[in-house]
């Protein structure tokens, strides 16, 4: 396999999460390195996800193998998901970057493509993947939670699949669960707690 | 009081299982320092100078006695037998065991209390008027809605890793008893002319390395768009906040580099596409969480007890502390109590486990069960009848709970500072304990009247220093201890940011500076006129020239 990324960015996992399984994923994620310009660099063939830059720059080129779900196009954090109101039907797999697990804007980011923005397709998370993040991530409407390769081994990263459900019931309405719980359920006759 | 139904215990227990396998995956060495942090933050734990620190949260300042009762027990058996009572209405240990947070979170858990998100850049704590419900000025109760966001903002998957923390408080009444505009937002609950209940809504304030007063974005938002609302804001923020830089990550520097015009659009903008939905808050849901805040079943009582006022008139001690310590009450025939945790000798805030005992027994037997935290760190008894005051009055004196400070000198605000805690450039208990010493005399206090002395331990101003009538400020210079000192600072309606009055003093000149401070004002005040407005009405020069003009020769300034 060509390596999955560029100078810098560390590859991503080919074994991944999807919808609560692990599975193996040979997409390569391009990344654009310092200097390159989004309308030199090769696109490899085979499955990839393209950074933004590069979707916007040659989208006619690129266009037919994102319809038939080949190419995908993945998100910095901080880039505007707007950017991609008008590909949501297009696209089969969008990625959304955790450049460090605590860098949080890929959660808005991923709710308002699931919502304000309709998309159905595969939402990947890439970057600094963690478990203790998959509950989150999961209820912001990622189905595709991608460690980068080496962080978890392949019994570490079954055993991470509980942690997708830390929380059954949540309080807040989210993309996975669209209701709040006072909508959810019946609060008014719910038990009270003796402590 | 809001009482935890099926859901509410599941998840808080789903949480504490959480965090116990985290421990656990931290402890086995599968979760590196860096992973484990962010984690251990949103549970309360910090890594101190000494020990962890453990931080609990106690919303909207509301303890049950059965709560406080778990806090002595986790006192006696994890802490040194005490814990400290914050200006966030938050609950600290200082020296836990690591290893012991699980099982201090599973006790918790037991009395529908636990540590989330009382550190870490997430929603934190949120806070509202100590006297919601019994306050004669009160628009309406803001605890039903302050639970109701608590719920939203718990576990909330998309804002759990903020540009930086983010705090929220309730103001409810005609006075702001919770220094709203420091708040990242501030709900202020106003009625419309048509007399619907919403919120006036204001963002963007903060203390800390730069403090700035919260400004109004919306006039009025209807009760039932609070949550969505509340999320435009958080969204706009989690998107375009600051991230490159910790010290410039508030929303307070996002509103400022947009402007709060711009910055109001856009959570507009974003409210437009949100409101109506899902979140809007129903009848149903409001009145459920609503009925646990209903009244307490009062007793039918004259407004006057001539009991009361007889001993009122005869003794003097007695009748101080009714002056300072005993609040107005909408009911006939009850008041509300403050214990002070400001007694000469013991760090403010400080409580220890016998005291914690003290008061749950004291507000089972007077005040329904329940005591509330004050930002003051003091804690209130809000529903006694007039006819035990006399009673309770003698109990909490026995407990050390009594001191007839409330407001003035001796009732100082104050961080942990440096002997606890780590991000602290300087010590702040030593400065408190040389103040309340050299000012003890309370004829003294009651003649300067009311004041706020605030001191934090660094420039974080966990001990409110901006907002105090004298604030003071632990620095850092050539490791060195330091303090600056500034006045005019107020909290309240009027909420303003002190003035620095110059050079900084070592910590031996601390005490003689604010004799100085005092001397200025009783020399040039008016009748009636209290220290903050004898500043109001001067300006800080001849406070400034008094100080320095011994001292000014060999000071260069420690900040510029």
């Amino acid at each position: 396999m060509p390596s999955a990324s560029r100078k810098g960015n560390p590859p991503m996992s080919e074994q991944l999460i999807k919808n609560g399984r692990v599975v193996t994923d040979p997409r390569l994620i391009v990344t654009l390195a310092e200097g390159e310009a989004p309308t030199d660099i090769a696109v490899p063939a085979g499955p990839v996800l393209v950074p933004l830059a590069v979707w916007q720059a040659r989208r006619e080129e690129l266009l037919a193998r994102a319809r038939s779900g080949e190419l995908g196009v993945w998100l910095a954090a901080g880039e505007d998901v707007a950017a991609l109101a008008d590909d949501v039907s297009l696209l089969s797999v969008i990625g959304l970057q955790f450049p460090k697990f605590t860098d949080g804007r890929s959660y808005s980011a991923a709710t308002l493509l699931r919502t304000r923005y309709a998309y159905r397709g595969e939402l990947r998370a890439i970057g600094e993947v963690l478990r203790d993040q998959f509950n989150y991530m999961t209820r912001c409407g990622f189905d595709a939670l991608q460690p980068r390769a080496g962080r978890y081994s392949d019994a570490q990263l079954e055993a991470a699949l509980t942690s997708i459900a830390d929380f059954t019931q949540p309080y807040q309405h989210s993309v996975k669960d669209p209701l709040p719980l006072f909508r959810r359920v019946s609060r008014e006759n719910s038990q009270e707690v003796q402590a | 009081m809001y009482q935890y139904d099926d859901y509410d215990q599941h998840l808080l227990d789903e949480r504490v299982a959480q965090f116990r396998d985290q421990m656990g995956r931290f402890l086995a060495g599968e979760l590196s320092e860096d992973e484990f942090r962010p984690l251990r933050l949103q549970n309360g734990v910090y890594i101190q100078r000494h020990a962890p620190m453990f931080r609990i949260s106690v919303p909207y300042g509301h303890l049950a006695s059965r709560q406080l009762r778990k806090l002595a027990e986790l006192a006696r058996n994890h802490d040194r037998g005490y814990a400290h009572f914050t200006t966030r209405t938050n609950v600290q240990f200082n020296w836990p065991a690591l290893e012991a947070i699980p099982e201090m979170l599973a006790e918790l858990a037991s009395v529908q209390m636990h540590a989330n998100q009382t550190s870490g850049n997430c929603i934190r704590n949120i806070t509202a008027d100590p006297f919601a419900g019994v306050a004669v000025d009160e628009v309406a109760d803001p605890r039903p809605f302050a639970e109701i966001l608590r719920q939203w903002a718990t576990y909330n998957p998309e804002f759990a890793f903020l540009p930086r923390k983010f705090k929220i408080a309730f103001n409810s009444a005609a006075e702001d008893r919770v220094v709203l505009r420091v708040y990242d937002i501030g709900l202020s609950l106003v009625r419309n002319d048509a007399g619907e209940l919403g919120f006036r809504v204001l963002v963007g304030g903060g203390l800390g390395r730069t403090p700035i007063l919260a400004e109004e974005i919306a006039a009025f938002v209807p009760w039932q768009h609070l949550i969505s609302y509340c999320e435009a804001i958080l969204r706009v923020y989690n998107r375009w906040g600051r991230r490159d830089n910790a010290w410039k990550a508030r929303i307070k520097i996002l509103v400022k580099a947009l402007g709060v015009d711009a910055f109001r659009r856009e959570v507009e903008d974003e409210w437009a596409l949100a409101k109506d939905g899902p979140s809007t808050i129903t009848e149903a849901e409001f009145a459920r969480v609503a009925a646990h805040f209903s009244p307490p079943a009062y007793d039918k009582l004259p407004a006057h007890d001539a009991e009361f006022d007889a001993l009122l008139a005869t003794n003097k001690a007695f009748a101080n502390w009714v002056k300072r310590n005993v609040r107005t009450h909408r009911q006939p025939g009850y008041a509300s109590v403050i214990l002070s945790l400001k007694k000469t000798g013991t760090a403010p805030g400080d409580v220890s486990a016998t005291q914690m005992d003290h008061i749950a027994a004291l507000a089972d037997r007077f005040s329904f069960g329940e005591a509330r935290m004050l930002h003051e760190q003091n804690v209130a008894l809000a529903d006694v009848r007039r006819q035990d005051l006399f009673a309770l009055w003698q109990e909490a004196r026995t407990a050390g709970l009594a001191t007839p400070n409330i407001g003035l000198l001796t009732d100082i605000i104050c961080c942990p500072g440096g002997d606890f805690c780590s991000l602290a450039n300087a010590r702040s208990i030593p400065v408190a304990d040389a103040l309340q010493h050299r000012f003890d005399d309370l004829d003294y206090q009651h003649d300067i009247g009311e004041l706020d002395l605030n001191i934090s331990g660094c420039m974080n101003s966990c001990g409110h220093h901006h907002v105090g009538h004298i604030g003071i400020l632990g620095v850092d210079k050539n490791n060195e201890e330091w303090y600056q000192i500034s006045i005019g600072g107020t909290q309240g309606n009027g909420t303003t940011l002190g003035k620095v009055i110059g050079p900084s003093f070592a910590l031996n000149e601390v005490v003689g500076v604010v004799e100085q401070l005092l001397e200025t004002y009783v020399d040039l005040r008016h009748e009636d006129e209290r220290f903050i407005d004898t500043v109001q009405r001067l300006g800080i020069a001849p406070f400034k020239e008094r100080v320095y003009a011994e001292r000014q020769p060999q000071r260069k300034p420690a900040h510029v």
